[in-house]
């Protein structure tokens, strides 16, 4: 069998060694052509029953934000190994950066470009804030600490409505636009479509900079032995904040790019759900596997609002009884609780596991020398 | 070598370290001489380790100063409840004027200068917290102006020149050799989040040396060629050694070694004791050493200072030692002593 994947993988050898060394061409390449092909494959049965090709690619560009997510999260869980459970808050934040700037509602119509810029610092302004105080706890603690953060933004949202128009949201929210070249429409997916790929590769390229880089070992460090890495000469404290302020940095940008797909942002969008959806990713994925987590993101996305969504329409269409009168869509809870405990049972690494992580859980191999 | 210039390396002095009503080192006078191997010894419980930990700035001592290559680095916490005056004071006048726009002035008129007032209270707080964090030298010299002095932590004492190995070897396991070899390396390195982005030719020329040094320190404890198995496979024998290799990357100019040898067979322990000779004279650094194996602290050490119930009972040459009564006291009771 090995054999016949050594065969199949031989000829592909150049290509990997070249783009192992030139990782973010590498990326890059990758990128546009899945983002090409994705559109392509719609076109082609049975997909192409399911919805539209512009129905698709809207599905395609929600898909990329949650992937985006995803990566972001995977920053702070994968790489640092700090239990985040509140990061839809940062997603929240940025959208509602954006929302603020760019509505009718607060009546300044700042341009979309500069405000990715403003969500990202925004998230992590506010990545900081919540890190200082709570990243002296540890595992369960920090993780109690930041579901808090995640609940306390929407319902602080919520609340405000002086500011936020509390349930209802921030509607009307500028699309952007390339002056004189490009106006963005909800119409037309195909320029936000590009917007996603571009911003996907960006976020993809930094992410696996910083992997590689001093604080990404730095990371690793604190994950694998806290102690150890402080010995090593390592800020454990500045470390970590800069682990979240990463991971929420990048949710602040990918929240811009949300509220300006959706044009609406309520507290609604942003509840536990979308932090546990992206946890559920980076699991399913492998922590630590940026490319693994936004595949997991991808798979949960499309299956649950497409799969689920064709599961409902086929039992109406069939009229079975019983079976009917359930909302498929309501089950995606369900599904992330499936996901999470079957995984952790069959296969904790994920299943595109990190490179260090799969060889932790892999047998331990004899070397030449033998067991001593 | 360093060795020419004068003063100890390290100098303790009276340090105590209670925990609650037990009193783990009691007023501890300690020196380590430059370019010397010393050990500290003494029965299970005397309080060795906690005045290992106390050097290493893990924990801060109760009382005493310590001193490392003459500049004094550790000395109990002061003024800590101090340093909120820092983060909290400057906002006040905000958080003030917040108010009164909201109460005085109040209705809707009011609430976007209230608002605006919260959001300025906070980004002075924010600004505090973000110094601390880019620029913690500056923080601290802040802080020290206002009277706290905080205690040195671990890092601290390794960016200060000390490295440290631990009793039950931690290593990062899922790292490879050269990869915990490069951690070690941390504190010489200067790659920042924006150099690590955009890979300037800096960080690139800056990461490269840093390998080849690291395969350089890997070859120095024999291990060459391991370059990439991960920590977790290597035999026991040779994760000491990688433990080592990773406190030496720091370029430490102390060396605390809690117990190298626990756990070798007797042909490992004379390659670790030959190990740390070659550390002292070709690297030049200070080893200061915690071992029960006689063998090797009566073989390779200068100087030894015995501790019991924490305090300090005798030091010297290894040859007055092992025929100090009190030692033997110590270690084997009073009648050993008296038979003597």
């Amino acid at each position: 069998m090995s054999r016949i994947v050594d065969a199949v993988n031989a000829p592909f050898a150049p290509v990997r060694a070249y783009f192992r060394k030139h990782r973010s061409l590498g990326i890059f390449v990758g990128v546009v052509l899945l983002s090409v092909a994705l559109p392509l494959l719609t076109r082609v049965p049975p997909f192409d029953g399911i919805q539209s090709t512009n129905a698709w690619v809207n599905a395609f560009t929600t898909a990329a934000i949650y992937a985006m997510l995803a990566m972001g999260l995977n920053v702070v869980i994968g790489f640092a190994g700090l239990l985040d459970l509140g990061y839809a808050a940062f997603f929240a934040l940025g959208g509602y950066t954006y929302a603020l700037a760019a509505s009718p509602f607060s009546g300044i119509h700042l341009p979309f470009w500069p405000m990715l810029l403003a969500g990202g610092i925004v998230g992590a302004i506010f990545g900081v804030l919540l890190g200082a105080p709570t990243l002296r706890l540890r595992g369960d603690y920090l993780a109690i600490v930041t579901l808090g953060f995640g609940e306390i933004v929407p319902i602080t949202l919520m609340n405000a409505d002086k500011f936020t128009d509390g349930v209802n949201g921030i509607g009307g929210i500028d699309k952007p636009n390339i002056p004189g070249i490009l106006q963005f429409t909800l119409i037309n997916p195909w320029p936000m479509y590009g917007l996603v790929v571009v911003l996907f590769t960006l976020i993809m390229i930094m992410i696996y900079r910083l992997e590689d880089s001093r604080l990404g070992r730095t990371w690793d460090a604190i994950r694998e032995d806290e102690l150890a890495a402080e010995s090593s000469g390592v800020n454990t404290v500045i470390a970590k904040l800069q682990a979240f302020a990463v991971g929420a940095s990048i949710a602040g940008i990918v929240g811009v790019v949300n509220a300006a797909k959706i044009t609406i942002v309520t507290p609604d969008q942003f509840r536990f759900a979308v932090s546990i959806s992206a946890l559920a990713a980076v699991v399913l994925g492998g922590m630590g596997n940026t490319i693994g987590v936004a595949t997991g993101a991808f798979i949960i996305y499309l299956f649950q609002s497409i799969l689920l969504k064709q599961l409902n329409t086929l039992v109406e269409n069939f009229n079975i009884p019983i079976l009917n009168q359930i909302d498929f869509l309501e089950f995606q809870y369900v599904l992330y609780g499936i996901v999470l405990v079957l995984m952790m049972l069959k296969r904790p690494q994920g299943i595109f596991p990190a490179r260090r992580r799969m060889r932790e859980f892999a047998p331990l191999k004899i070397g030449k020398g033998g067991l001593k | 070598m360093s060795a020419a210039k004068g003063g100890p390396m390290l100098r303790a002095r009276g340090v105590t370290r209670k925990f609650g009503g037990l009193v783990a080192v009691n007023n501890v006078d300690f020196e380590i001489p430059r370019g010397s191997i010393s050990a500290i010894i003494g029965p299970n419980g005397a309080g060795k380790t906690t005045f290992f930990n106390v050097i290493a700035g893990i924990y801060a001592p109760t009382e005493g100063t310590i001193e490392l290559d003459g500049k004094p680095l550790i000395s109990p916490p002061t003024g800590a409840g101090r340093e909120p005056i820092l983060l909290v004071l400057p906002t006040i006048p905000f958080i003030a004027l917040a108010i009164y726009f909201l109460m005085a002035v109040g209705g809707d008129t009011g609430l976007v200068e209230g608002v605006a007032s919260v959001a300025v209270a906070l980004l002075g707080f924010v600004g505090a917290l973000l110094l601390n964090i880019v620029r913690p030298d500056w923080y601290n010299r802040l802080i020290k102006r206002i009277g706290v002095t905080r205690p040195a932590r671990p890092n601290d004492m390794v960016v200060a020149g000390l490295a440290r190995t631990f009793q039950n070897i931690r290593l990062y396991k899922s790292l490879t050799t050269l990869e915990n070899i490069l951690v070690g390396m941390h504190v010489h390195l200067h790659a920042g989040l924006l150099g690590a982005l955009f890979k300037t030719r800096q960080v690139r020329e800056e990461e490269a040396a840093a390998e080849q040094r690291a395969r350089e320190l890997l070859a120095f404890v024999d291990l060459a060629g391991m370059e990439n198995e991960l920590a977790a496979n290597l035999p026991y024998g040779k994760q000491r050694l990688l433990e080592i290799a990773r406190a030496i990357a720091s370029r430490p100019k102390l060396l605390l070694l809690d117990e190298p040898a626990a756990g070798m067979n007797p042909k490992e322990t004379e390659e670790m004791t030959a190990l740390i000779r070659r550390i002292r004279d070709e690297l030049g650094i200070t080893v200061l050493l915690i071992e029960h194996d006689m063998r090797v602290v009566m073989g390779i050490s200068d100087y030894i200072t015995v501790l019991d119930h924490g305090e300090k009972i005798a030091e010297g040459l290894p040859k007055a030692i092992r025929t100090n009564p009190k030692v033997i006291e110590a270690y084997l009771g009073r009648g050993a002593a008296a038979g003597h």
